[in-house]
């Protein structure tokens, strides 16, 4: 690509000194949690990158180093083409808060409950000085009116408990947006919210974020909303990137067991399909301590004596994501194989 | 880019943001009176502060004679007199009459009473703040201090003061101002515990507040309601230790309080003679203070909780 990504961590970890109290003592002392553990990936200027997985799997963690909120324990993280891994410069840091901002997954939280409306969106033009008086006044109906709370008046003087989900967050939608940022992460923006409302919010970002041309993450569970907001998807994993490639391939031509056994998960819209297989037995293990290998090996199908040894390395594999199994090789794929068994 | 027009457009006005902190104390401020003006109780309490200030600031004219003056009527001392159109609530054995004595004994109540929660709001808050936000060391020197405030027992220790320094009102204020805002502290800090973690903070460091902005900006407005409710406290809780300090005999000799009333009335065995127009005033006005204290706490709850009421 020519153009530098916006986006760009190499080898990323976020590991967290368990607490011995809380989990079992091991003999080395504090266990490891290693919350993110190698992470890399790159999103170009515009595009969107997914993140599902299971709860608990490191996806907020790693929004958190996307947003400096929290420092690597190693790696890289590269934003707009400058290293800002270890960026502690206050005017700098500053400058980047500007230009990465995050939607919550809690709306009703994410807003000061004794701040206005028009407060709260006023709080980051301050501190970034940004406009005078009445400029700041002017943008901040243009945010509401940009995420449709209009007439934008009515929710100046409104306190967030007088307001629905949906309608808050818009508010954090437009608080995020007001500062012109250029990257934006969106953690679970919608589960928190009605169903009915749901799509409108998503259309509303999608429609905002492709307007503005924003880098964004979109952090979810929910593989059908990564599949309808994202050309990227990474699929997570106890800290590990398991899957990653363009949404069509990930989505329609999961190559690795637990890619595969999340989209059987998914339950089918057509009632008459017979439900897939459920591969995964057992739960999701404490990521403490991992053992060596494969951290799916308890749950997998396929796990062989090699996934105990070895973590297994991303490689492509012949539908063009990029994949770390032992079982998947552009000359060999496993699920294939496995129906063929089935027959 | 995009960005750089529109930075550009946007001149910097940093008295606007030093504005900041002010507005927002103004404006929660503005929103305890509305609240006030919502809860009877509060409303009673507020109403009984207002009174017995206002009668502090005017003592001089409300009160018919000097509380110290003794009385004489065609050249004998009148003592000991029970309550008449002259005297509304009697004389004293010295001849003193008590109806002043009760106007008069408001000032001290009031002064040591809002000094007393000026103290226990300032340094309470700021204290229960900063450890509460800071966690880690900051919180661990803090709460040690808050510790040995809580060690101390009160009464004792205001008395042991006053002793040393000397009986003044401002002794007795001065002794609580170094106690009572151990309370407050405590409270306030358990409260920016759970504050600091909801995500309207992460918001704010998000957009790039500095640490101290979002410790008075986004933290504060939220628990400075609980401040204004244990000051509150502070004040009923500060005129009781008054009286009892005054009860006891340490009390200031020139200030004319309502404890040093039950003190002279005690020591001259009112009790025995009956004249309950000179114990039970100065009782109930003290009962009435430190009621007025605990009716304004009662509504605290909506104070905090904005969304059960206004709704
Ligand atoms: N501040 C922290 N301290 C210790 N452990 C943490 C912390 N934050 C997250 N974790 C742990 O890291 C793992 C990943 O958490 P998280 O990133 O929140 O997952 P997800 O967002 O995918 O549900 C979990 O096991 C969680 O308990
Ligand atoms: S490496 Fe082995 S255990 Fe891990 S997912 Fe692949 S087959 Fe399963
Ligand atoms: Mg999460």
């Amino acid at each position: 690509m020519a153009e530098n990504p916006i986006i760009e961590v190499r080898g990323l970890s976020k590991h967290f000194e368990a607490r011995q109290h809380l989990f079992r003592k091991s003999s080395t002392g504090a266990g490891v949690l290693k919350a993110v553990d190698d992470v890399s990936f790159r999103i170009p200027k515009g595009h969107s990158l997914g993140i599902a997985g299971e709860s608990g799997c490191g996806k907020t963690t790693t929004a958190k180093m996307l947003l400096k909120l929290y420092e690597p324990t190693s790696g890289s993280f590269l934003f707009n083409g400058k290293d800002i891994t270890h960026l502690r410069a206050k005017e700098e840091l500053k400058q980047f808060r500007k230009q990465a901002q995050l939607m919550f997954q809690n709306p009703f939280e994410a807003l000061n409950p004794r701040f206005t409306i028009f407060r709260s969106l006023l709080e980051p033009l301050i501190v970034h000085d940004i406009g005078t008086k009445e400029e700041r006044a002017a943008f901040i109906k243009q945010a509401l009116e940009q995420v449709n709370l209009i007439p934008a008046e009515n929710f100046f003087e409104k306190y967030p408990h007088q307001m629905s989900g949906g309608q808050l967050q818009r508010v954090v939608l437009a608080r995020a947006l007001i500062v012109d940022p250029i990257f934006l992460v969106a953690d679970e923006p919608v589960s928190m919210l009605d169903v009915s409302v749901r799509a409108g919010v998503l259309n509303l970002m999608k429609t905002l974020t492709e307007r503005l041309q924003l880098t964004t993450v979109y952090i979810s569970h929910d593989l059908s909303l990564i599949s309808y907001m994202c050309e990227q998807t990474a699929i997570m994993y106890l800290g590990k990137v398991v899957e990653i490639g363009d949404t069509m391939s990930v989505l329609q031509k999961p190559k690795h067991p637990y890619t595969q056994a999340l989209l059987a998960a998914v339950p089918s819209p057509d009632p008459d399909e017979e439900p897939e297989e459920v591969l995964i037995k057992n739960h999701v293990p404490s990521p403490i301590n991992m053992p060596n290998g494969c951290h799916f090996q308890d749950r997998c199908p396929y796990t062989e004596a090699i996934c105990r040894e070895k973590t297994p390395e991303l490689r492509q594999a012949e539908t063009g994501q990029i994949v770390a199994c032992h079982m998947v090789t552009p000359f060999f794929d496993r699920k294939a194989e496995r129906e063929e068994h089935v027959i | 880019m995009n960005t750089d027009v529109r930075m550009e457009q946007r001149p910097v006005q940093v008295a606007y943001r030093k504005a900041g902190f002010l507005a927002v104390l103004g404006k929660n401020l503005a929103g305890a009176f509305r609240f006030l003006k919502n809860d009877p109780f509060s409303m009673t309490g507020a109403v009984i502060y207002l009174f017995f200030i206002l009668i502090a600031l005017f003592a001089p004219l409300l009160a018919p004679y000097d509380p110290h003056e003794m009385i004489k009527h065609n050249g004998k001392l009148a003592f000991n007199q029970p309550p008449s159109a002259e005297h509304w609530l009697g004389t004293t054995n010295m001849g003193r009459d008590i109806f002043s004595q009760l106007v008069y004994g408001a000032k001290p109540a009031m002064m040591v009473g809002l000094t007393a929660a000026f103290f226990v709001v300032v340094v309470g808050t700021l204290v229960g703040l900063f450890a509460g936000y800071y966690k880690g060391r900051v919180d661990g020197v803090l709460m040690r201090v808050t510790d040995i405030a809580f060690g101390i027992p009160f009464e004792p220790f205001v008395i042991v003061l006053v002793a040393f320094l000397g009986p003044s009102v401002w002794n007795i204020v001065l002794a609580m101002g170094l106690l009572l805002w151990r309370d407050t502290a405590r409270v306030i800090r358990s409260q920016v515990l759970t504050v600091r973690e909801r995500s309207f903070v992460e918001a704010a460091k998000i957009s790039g507040a500095s640490d101290l902005r979002i410790l008075f900006v986004q933290v504060a407005p939220n628990i400075l309601p609980l401040s204004f409710l244990y000051g509150s406290l502070a004040m009923g809780w500060a005129i009781l230790t008054e009286a009892a300090v005054s009860f006891l005999g340490f009390g200031d000799p020139a200030m004319m309080s309502w404890g040093f009333m039950l003190n002279d009335a005690y020591a001259s065995q009112a009790l025995s003679r009956e004249a309950y127009w000179w114990i039970i005033p100065p009782g109930i006005f003290i009962m009435l203070t430190v009621m007025a204290g605990f009716y304004i706490g009662r509504g605290s709850e909506e104070i905090l909780y904005p969304r059960l009421k206004n709704q």
